[in-house]
């Protein structure tokens, strides 16, 4: 059983890049279980790659990432495949299977990676659009979803395998607030009644402070200030402050609030 | 010039690589699914593709095959009259057909027909990172995408092969008899005398080469895809154009290998 206070991942000195392009420059970021920790920095600042690093798609060039105890870097074929599975993502652009209607993809994880016969199948993918609250859907393309629903579908898949940590990747982006919202809350409540940790990357502050219950601040690939939203608020660090008080300036046009070095 | 060269060498030997790298990375996805006792793919994918391959490509092969069989037949026949030997025809065409039209007319069909979808469907797949999101659930999405659809037109393009040799004869016994006063039981009687097991080997192992190979740069073009829909757009082209040039080149070697082997 994992307790509140268990470390479910924890990243360290993690160096990527792309051929000639750092991304990752000696990261260090750990996670405990039933935590939201909400990951901020500049677009391309690597977000999404840091995802992508967790789910072994991308390789570490140094450093390690353990995940429930068990270093990722050094997973063979087959446990890497079974670490994937206890871990969802959901992806900016929802990326559903578009040949599929809503029932199959979130039944394709099933079908492909469980023994579950068609019917538990059935009931799961139930469950779970029920979770996320859709309904009379299943028939349907993803084209022909709003891009609300489509993430709401994302996540059904994403919780489809029980999963104990679920990746976001900038949930609220290309959403209107009201199904920015929305989508904030079904993350509380994976955490506050599903017990289910989440990574979410993102720029959006609003929804950050909505559902962080720790933050970490992403900025030429190191995370130079970790804590609580509390924390987050008062930091002293120059990349924060200026983060956040260019959400201030933009959300409260008032208050001219610029961060000097 | 010389650099351009280099360049184009580089480039190709970098394909080469990355087309092998995936036969690797794709017996290794497997392996670990039988190793756990779990089946690479699931049945019913793999009869969607054949059907999409099969039944959705046979009128088209057996069409291009009545013309060029009919075609062959007319010409062949204009020549061998003037020495008055037309009824050498249903061997000529039987000959060519089973050897080398029928598998090369199959495979230039497939490559732009199922090349280019394969090629098309999985860029896009891709480009809208359905193929990563497959990767991040623990699907292994070369055995899950590309198994399927390699072994769908490994095993069809000798079936369709098949049905081309059948139509280009039929399409020259047409002719044959309308123009150049060959009846059709005499050009049957021919066609059943001059059908060597030999050559129909030969053309049945071209096939499932053929077919192996459209499979794959499809596969692979469009798993490489960067860059939205114009890598798509890109890729495609690609497929298609690489996996004609490399059917015709490798008729051209099986075709020196075949005859100094079975001269
Ligand atoms: N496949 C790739 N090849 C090369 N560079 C890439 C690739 N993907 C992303 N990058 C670069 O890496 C940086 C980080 O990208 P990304 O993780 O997508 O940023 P974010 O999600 O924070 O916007 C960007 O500068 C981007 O241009
Ligand atoms: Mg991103």
């Amino acid at each position: 059983m994992i307790t509140q206070q268990e470390t479910l991942l924890e990243m360290h000195n993690v160096k990527f890049r792309y051929a000639d392009h750092v991304v990752m420059n000696g990261l260090n970021l750990s996670l405990k279980s039933q935590e939201t920790l909400v990951v901020m920095g500049p677009s391309g600042g690597g977000k999404s790659t840091l995802l992508r690093l967790l789910l072994g798609i991308l390789k570490v060039d140094h450093g390690s990432i353990r995940f429930k105890g068990k270093d990722i870097t050094k997973l063979n074929r087959h446990e890497l495949n079974e670490m994937r599975s206890s871990i969802g993502m959901v992806y900016q652009y929802s990326a559903l299977m578009s040949s599929m209607n809503v029932h199959d993809n979130i039944a394709l994880p099933l079908r492909e990676l469980s023994k579950k016969t068609a019917k538990e199948i059935d009931k799961i993918v139930d469950a779970k659009l029920e979770l996320v609250g859709l309904k009379d859907i299943k028939e349907q393309l993803p084209s022909e979803l709003s891009g609300g629903m489509k993430k709401r579908v994302g996540l059904a898949r994403a919780m489809a395998l029980e999963p104990t940590l679920i990746l976001f990747d900038e949930p609220s982006s290309g959403l209107d607030p009201i199904n920015s919202v929305l989508i904030d809350d079904l993350i509380v409540a994976l955490r506050e009644e599903h017990k289910v940790a989440s990574i979410v990357v993102t720029h959006t502050m609003p929804s950050a402070f909505r559902i962080a219950t720790s933050m970490a601040m992403l900025h030429d690939g190191k995370i130079v200030e970790e804590g609580s939203p509390a924390d987050f608020r008062q930091s002293k660090n120059r990349f924060v402050h200026e983060f956040l008080s260019a959400y201030l300036t933009h959300g409260h046009a008032k208050e001219p609030k610029h961060a000097n070095s | 010039m010389i650099a351009k060269l280099g360049a184009i060498t580089t480039a190709f030997l970098q394909e080469l690589s990355s087309l092998v790298w995936m036969a690797r990375e794709t017996v290794a996805e497997v392996y670990e699914r039988i190793s756990t006792k779990k089946s690479p793919f699931r049945l019913t994918d793999f009869f969607v593709q054949t059907d999409r391959v099969g039944m959705g490509s046979v009128f088209l092969v057996s069409l291009v095959s009545i013309f060029v069989g009919l075609t062959l037949a007319l010409l062949t026949g204009y020549q061998l009259e003037r020495f008055g030997m037309v009824m050498l025809v249903p061997i000529t065409v039987v000959i060519s057909f089973t050897r080398e039209m029928g598998p090369l007319l199959t495979g230039i069909v497939l490559a732009a027909r199922v090349g280019a979808s394969y090629t098309a469907e999985l860029g896009t797949m891709t480009a809208s990172e359905e193929v990563e999101a497959i990767e991040g659930m623990g699907i292994g999405p070369l055995r899950y995408l590309v198994t399927p659809r390699f072994l769908a037109i490994f095993f069809m393009t000798p079936c369709l092969s098949v049905v081309a040799i059948v139509s280009g004869i039929v399409g020259a016994a047409f002719i044959s008899n309308l123009s150049l006063d060959l009846n059709f039981s005499y050009f049957y009687d021919q066609t059943m005398d001059s059908l060597l097991v030999k050559d129909v080997i030969s053309g049945m192992i071209k096939s499932f080469l053929f077919g192996g190979i459209i499979g794959w740069i499809a596969c692979f073009k469009g798993l490489a895809v960067r860059g939205g829909a114009a890598g798509v757009g890109t890729a495609t082209t690609s497929s298609v154009v690489t996996a004609v040039t490399t059917v015709i080149g490798c008729d051209t070697l099986c075709n020196i290998f075949m005859v100094s082997v079975f001269k």
